[in-house]
């Protein structure tokens, strides 16, 4: 799975699972910084976003397999809530696909630092399927 | 008049994330009891989320249009004071367009005691056909201090 260029400006990794879309770990550094010591706001949606939009690769990829060219992925809208400040330290995400449609999915995405269970951000994203 | 000097503000360039982004002042209102303000995020590869297309990712906008808003609680407020994001949401109304400097208009409707509410709009011409819709809202972090002053 390829990433964007934007991506590699968060200095996103993926780290893959048996089965299930990969992690994403963004370190922290200067260029994610917000007010010091504190991730931006913005890089934080912008990892989530990143983690739904490879969820979601991975969900047609599972469904299509080989047949056909890849369908196109057009972001409808966005909805972030920030749950507690971004600190000085590594962020994970994961994109959970809640429902595949013919034309729209609907992707959640959770962003985290030391506990899963106790995310920093959560992002709710609608995705027009163009299947071609 | 507002006592927020947006031009001293504004007048160094962004350091962390805004600055990797690029984002930069662009222009405010000047019309009396017009409170809107506008960065400008320059097109620029780093930013490119789908390479087929050249079409910017849409990370990065969320980021202009969270920065321009918060800008636009500070003129309202009429002075700097730590706030942070509680949620934000943004319509893609179109891509933007591959080479295109994207502008975010941040607008401040209303600041209560402890939540400022704005919105906002994104786009890469003109005003007349944006190409995002923001609405969201910041928790004030000197809420206390305010009320007491209120």
């Amino acid at each position: 799975m390829s990433l964007p260029p934007y991506a590699d400006l968060l200095g996103i990794t993926l780290a893959p699972r048996d089965g299930e879309a990969p992690v994403l770990e963004m370190p922290f550094r200067d260029d994610v910084l917000g007010r010091p010591g504190f991730l931006h706001g913005g890089a934080i949606a912008g990892l989530l976003e990143v983690a739904a939009i490879v969820s979601l690769q991975h969900a047609l990829a599972e469904e299509g397999g080989a047949k056909g060219p890849p369908a196109r992925i057009k972001p409808v809208n966005v909805t972030v809530d920030f749950m507690r400040g971004g600190r000085d330290k590594p962020t994970h995400a994961e994109g959970i696909v809640t429902r595949l449609g013919t034309r729209v999915a609907n992707v959640e995405a959770i962003a985290w630092q030391d506990d899963r269970t106790r995310p920093i951000a959560h992002a709710r994203m609608n995705y027009l399927i163009a299947r071609d | 008049m507002s006592g927020f000097n947006i031009d001293a503000f504004m007048n160094h360039r962004f350091g962390g994330h805004g600055g990797a982004l690029g984002i930069v002042y662009h222009a405010r209102s000047d019309a009396p009891g017009d409170t809107w303000v506008e960065l400008a995020l320059p097109y620029a590869g780093a930013l490119i989320g789908d390479t087929d297309t050249g079409v910017l990712a849409s990370g990065p906008i969320i980021a202009l249009m969270d920065m321009a808003t918060s800008v636009a609680v500070w003129v309202k407020r009429g002075r700097f004071a730590p706030q942070a994001t509680l949620d934000l949401r943004v319509d893609y109304l179109r891509p933007a367009v591959p080479g295109r400097t994207v502008i975010g208009r941040g607008e401040c409707l209303k600041v209560t005691r402890s939540i400022a509410f704005v919105r906002g709009i994104a786009y890469d011409e003109t005003p007349d056909d944006p190409l995002a819709h923001v609405a969201g809202t910041f928790m004030l972090m000197d809420a206390q201090a305010m009320g007491a002053a209120a």
